[in-house]
């Protein structure tokens, strides 16, 4: 009786090219001088090491765990030294380099103490899958799925079917071929271990009919047992996973679904015999079996090698020719990818080497254009319209290439294979999935920033709520105590008195707010004449700065002599202004601060002090403006303005000095705060020491000057000059030096 | 040492464009073979001269473009254009009629929309309209099938050089062409088929004298083609059929006003020409199986609609080329469903 298998979809005949490596029986690869195992072999996250450089490491020792759930650790495949962890070339279409393990060999392959385990019955199902899960199995078919992850991670439902995926349907790959055909007992060994694990009601074990030897292998071998050998025609790619689920049940995966999801579970023979070697005799997968073929090769045939053996040191147990080499491809012809580098290793996913030559794998001719002949479709085993892909991707249409179903496709190539254009379609399409990703990916992140903008956005916007909420009620606040204040005020006044108040309110309210007092005429007159001093110093400096050239000394003698002018003014004004700042602080100011009152009690003099201070600081900048203005022109009058600052900074001390005095008067009752809010200041100037200041910034300026001309050989004025300068420079500094001891000295005795 | 890099797959059939053409063209020799045997030297002067003003033009505009033209040349794809297109037209035909409908073919009909496999509509197609509707005289009158006349051949080489030159007087040129069957069938409203056939000598057995053998050659080197899977038999069936539904519902007897039975709509005209090697285009056909099939319902229902009370002698032209425009439309309503969906999708993806 022959079970009913159903046909696959599309599908394609290329050229098996398979009984060049089925000649020979599985011949056991030498053991490499050294192993480079990359900690990425599987699906999902890379193992973690576990070794140092320099550890001594035994043939199957775990050398790095799994990180995660869905990982895989990975074994020492020789005994020897750890030489180096780090990124080196791995097997990848891109020519990468990934973090690996590298293992200089002993060549003495000394094992760790391997625990067998006759009866694996008597474990439990977590025991088993912890067995699994430690011996780094992945999936062997291609694909290397973590074996363990996908037995535990079934739906709710349970798995009704146990799928073993014999089929190997690539051309040139003969490893699951020879595995079958030599070791048919431990393949059903391993999938009855799957049965007692996964307890299906029936198992499978699906075979295409062009391994005639392999299937009469397993037939003996299966045996008693209810594992059924099906086969089925021939065709590419019946060994998909999806399309030998259909083949064998009828059954299709649902899009986005697993086989899980339909009560179905697929593995390959070489992963059912790893579980064997695993379960029973302990041993982790630090070997695979690995078909190497080929033009370029003399002996082509499959081995045993050791996982991390160097690609060129196995082609050579081959008999590579190197000169005939021309594309070096592993996988298979039609999912396989190219390789680029000798070097690289043989890692748990490597099923074949094909090192093939020119004429055997010929470089692809130049695409031609589409004719939509619609070949690709009849060929594609998912029911895609390959030509509509096309289109779509060289249009970069994404939404329609969705639309189209893309990423149902399985890559296999027959669309590619059997194009009458050449043109590379697979290779569109994983161009077109790359994108989409990467554009479903940035809108992702696009969305999250919106997201979190707008719930920052939301609660700036209730912060701010919050705020305005306190302040009114706090403004509501004050004015309610304003309210009460009022009342009770206006509760003890007369009304006579309640009238003059409004009358004074309204007043008030008709003022500017910093209203000025009534002036007497004496006040009026010398703000006028201020008003025009000032007009006047003003159109001077303008003039001053606007004309190229600096100030010539006439015109700073204006310039001095109206702002001295300007202060005098200032002076008499203020005390023509007597106890004005009561006066003109309005009603409002008067009850607020207990700080304004401070100010408002300090008096006139303080005031008038304060806005002196101010006026010599602007004065003084003024004058290091022109000063640096003539300095950049390299003006003749540069010492003029020298003088000037000094004299202005003398001044600016003498106004701090003198508002100084008359805060402490005005502020006897709270010495300690004068003195905290008090700015270092320099030491109060007599008379004489600003004289003295005057005189050493002339001469120093006098010798600056005279210095600048010496530059200049045929201005330089006479030695004698110079030096008479600096002597009066150096006496003018001792006398201002000698005088200011004294007052600095007597005031550091107060 | 340098490795080829590529990506997979890494083998590939040995199949080419141009075996494909090749094969097409191969296809049409049984029709071209009994289509001289019956209408003289005149269709082979034609197949010569629009092959090299199609390879001219091409090479032309492939110039113009700035490609390679050994390697557009290769394709075979415009010899193929310009052998439909000088198979369709009347065998009499000057070499300027020839020649306006084999280069608007090529540079209007192919090359203006971008070349090979970018052309909405069918070009052969194309050219052949743009004569009949340009030049009706010339494009309606045919020599007439061997043994239509009795007692005399066909034209021979030296009569059809002359005609092919356009030497030949108007007067002489009538009197030596004459309506197609299937115009003059669709222009009688007084005899009945019988009397018909009884009285019209270019009628015999089950269509036009001749011109069923030709329609019988096409179908011969079309099943070969579907013997070699160029194609899928799914556009010339949905035709057949369609075109078969058609006359079966309008056939009206035997009578004066019949439309004609299925069988002479089959093998009059360019029925088969048009079913095995023109529908088949797959550039300007729609491209899934169903849609295929779609596709050719609708040329048959058009074909019969325009030979039926449309004013032109045959309707495949402008059948083809309506449901040209329609193909992508078919296209995106005709998705097969893909492994693991429920249901296929149907339409295009909304615009974001």
């Amino acid at each position: 009786m022959t079970r009913k298998t159903w046909p696959l979809t599309g599908g394609i005949h290329p050229p098996e090219n398979k009984h060049q490596s089925t000649q020979l029986p599985i011949k056991i690869a030498a053991l490499p001088d050294k192993v480079v195992l990359p900690l990425s072999q599987h699906i999902g996250a890379p193992a973690e090491p576990i070794v140092a450089v320099g550890d001594y490491v035994l043939t199957g020792q775990c050398i790095a765990r799994a990180n995660g759930f869905v990982s895989a650790p990975v074994h020492a495949s020789v005994s020897g030294t750890v030489t180096n962890i780090g990124p080196m070339a791995v097997p990848h279409a891109s020519g990468m380099f990934e973090p690996c393990i590298e293992i200089q060999s002993d060549g003495l392959d000394q094992w760790v103490a391997l625990k067998t385990n006759e009866d694996y019955a008597s474990l439990s199902t977590e025991a088993l899958l912890e067995t699994i899960q430690q011996a780094g199995i992945t999936g062997l078919g291609g694909a290397g799925f973590p074996t363990a992850v996908k037995l535990a991670a079934r739906a709710e439902s349970a798995i009704k079917t146990l799928i073993i995926n014999g089929t190997e349907c690539e051309p040139y790959i003969t490893a699951d071929d020879m595995l079958m055909r030599e070791r048919a007992d431990q393949i059903i060994s391993g999938i009855q271990i799957l049965q007692h694990l996964v307890k299906p009601t029936e198992c499978l074990l699906g075979v295409e009919d062009n391994k005639p030897e392999a299937i009469v292998a397993l037939k003996k071998a299966a045996k008693n047992t209810t594992i059924e050998i099906v086969v089925f025609p021939t065709k590419y790619p019946s060994g998909g996973e999806k399309q030998l689920i259909q083949i064998l049940t009828g059954k299709e995966v649902p899009s986005g679904s697993l086989p899980a999801d339909i009560g179905i579970l697929c593995q390959n023979v070489g992963t059912a015999a790893a579980i064997h070697d695993a379960v029973i005799l302990g041993k982790p997968l630090i070997s695979r079996i690995t078909t190497v073929t080929g033009e370029a090769l003399q002996q082509p045939g499959n081995f045993e090698v050791r996982l991390g053996t160097p690609v060129d040191f196995l082609l050579e147990q081959a008999s590579l020719h190197s000169e005939h080499l021309g594309r070096l491809v592993m996988g298979g012809p039609m999912m396989g990818f190219t390789l680029q580098s000798l070097a690289v290793p043989i890692i748990k996913t490597t099923n074949c080497l094909i090192a093939a030559t020119q004429t055997e794998l010929p470089p692809a001719s130049p695409a031609q254009s589409c004719i939509r002949c619609g070949h690709c479709a009849e060929a594609c085993p998912v029911s895609l319209l390959p030509q509509q892909l096309f289109w779509f991707a060289q249009g970069k249409e994404y939404a329609q290439l969705q639309h189209h179903n893309l990423f149902d496709c399985i890559e296999c190539g027959a669309c590619a294979y059997v194009c009458p254009s050449h043109i590379p379609l697979v290779q569109y399409y994983r161009g077109a999935k790359g994108i989409i990703r990467q554009q479903e990916l940035m809108q992702q992140k696009a969305a999250q920033s919106k997201q979190r903008f707008e719930a920052r956005q939301d609660r700036l916007a209730k912060e701010t709520a919050a705020k305005e909420a306190k302040r009114k009620a706090n403004a509501e606040k004050a004015a309610r105590l304003k309210a009460a204040a009022a009342e009770k005020a206006a509760s003890d006044q007369q009304p006579k008195q309640e009238i003059q108040a409004a009358l004074e309110r309204a007043k008030a309210k008709k003022a500017p707010n910093k209203s000025k007092p009534q002036l007497t005429a004496e006040q009026k007159e010398l703000k006028i004449q201020l008003a025009m001093v000032s007009a006047q110093l003003k159109k001077l400096q303008r003039n001053i700065e606007q004309s190229e050239s600096t100030p010539d000394v006439k015109q700073q003698e204006d310039l001095d002599r109206l702002q001295q002018q300007q202060q005098s003014l200032e002076t008499a004004l203020a005390a023509a202004t007597p106890n004005d700042s009561n006066q003109a602080a309005p009603p409002v100011e008067k009850a607020t601060t207990s700080n304004s009152k401070e100010n408002a009690s300090s008096g006139p003099d303080l005031k008038v002090l304060q806005i002196k201070l101010a006026q010599a600081k602007a004065a003084l900048k003024k004058a290091e403006r022109a000063y640096a203005a003539a300095a950049e022109n390299n003006a003749a009058d540069q010492d003029a303005l020298q003088a000037t600052i000094a004299g202005k900074q003398v001044a600016l001390a003498e106004a701090e000095q003198a508002l100084a005095k008359a805060k402490t008067s005005t502020e006897a009752p709270s010495p300690s705060k004068e003195a905290a809010s008090k700015k270092p200041k320099k030491p109060p100037l007599d008379e004489k020491t600003k004289t003295l200041k005057i005189q050493v910034a002339m001469a120093k300026a006098q010798l600056r000057k005279l210095n600048k001309l010496a530059e200049h050989a045929d201005t330089a004025p006479p030695k004698e000059e110079i030096e008479a300068s600096e002597k009066a420079l150096s006496e003018a500094e001792s006398a201002l030096a000698e005088h200011q001891q004294q007052p600095s000295s007597s005031l550091a005795d107060a | 040492m340098t490795l080829i890099r590529q990506t997979s797959p890494h083998t590939r059939k040995a199949s080419s464009t141009q075996a494909i053409m090749l094969n097409v063209l191969i296809a049409l020799i049984p029709g071209l073979l009994v289509s001289v045997y019956f209408f003289g030297w005149g269709v082979l002067i034609n197949l010569v001269w629009a092959s090299l003003v199609a390879v001219g033009c091409e090479a032309l505009i492939i110039k113009l473009r700035k490609r390679p033209i050994r390697f557009f040349l290769q394709d075979y794809t415009a010899v193929v254009t310009a052998a439909l297109l000088a198979l369709a037209i009347p065998p009499s035909a000057p070499w300027w009629l020839t020649l306006i409908g084999t280069s608007f073919a090529i540079i209007i009909g192919k090359h203006l929309y971008g070349g090979m496999g970018q052309n909405l509509f069918n070009p052969a197609m194309l050219g052949y309209v743009l004569l009949l509707v340009s030049f009706p005289l010339e494009m309606s009158a045919w020599l007439p099938a061997l043994g239509v006349r009795e007692g005399q051949g066909v034209l021979d080489l030296i009569a059809s050089i002359q005609l092919f030159a356009g030497n030949m007087p108007v007067s002489s040129l009538d009197a030596m062409t004459m309506a197609t069957p299937l115009d003059i069938f669709r222009e009688n409203t007084s005899l009945t088929i019988e009397e018909l056939w009884a009285t019209n000598p270019v009628f015999s057995d089950w269509a036009g004298k001749g011109w069923q053998w030709v329609s019988l050659a096409y179908m011969l080197g079309g099943c070969w083609l579907l013997y070699k899977r160029v194609f899928t038999w799914h556009a010339p069936a949905g035709m057949l059929l369609m075109l078969g539904v058609m006359a079966t519902l309008f056939y009206g007897g035997e009578g004066s006003d019949s439309h004609g039975s299925p069988l002479f709509h089959w093998l009059s005209g360019a029925t088969m020409l048009g079913a095995f090697f023109i529908i088949t285009d797959p550039v300007t056909s729609a491209t899934s199986n169903k849609g295929r099939f779609i596709f050719g319902a609708g040329i048959g229902a058009l074909t019969y609609i325009i030979r039926t009370w449309g004013g032109y002698p045959d309707g495949v032209a402008f059948a083809v080329l309506l449901m040209n425009m329609a193909a992508p439309t078919i296209d995106y309503y005709t998705q097969p469903r893909t492994y693991g969906h429920k249901k296929p999708n149907r339409g295009l993806a909304k615009p974001d």
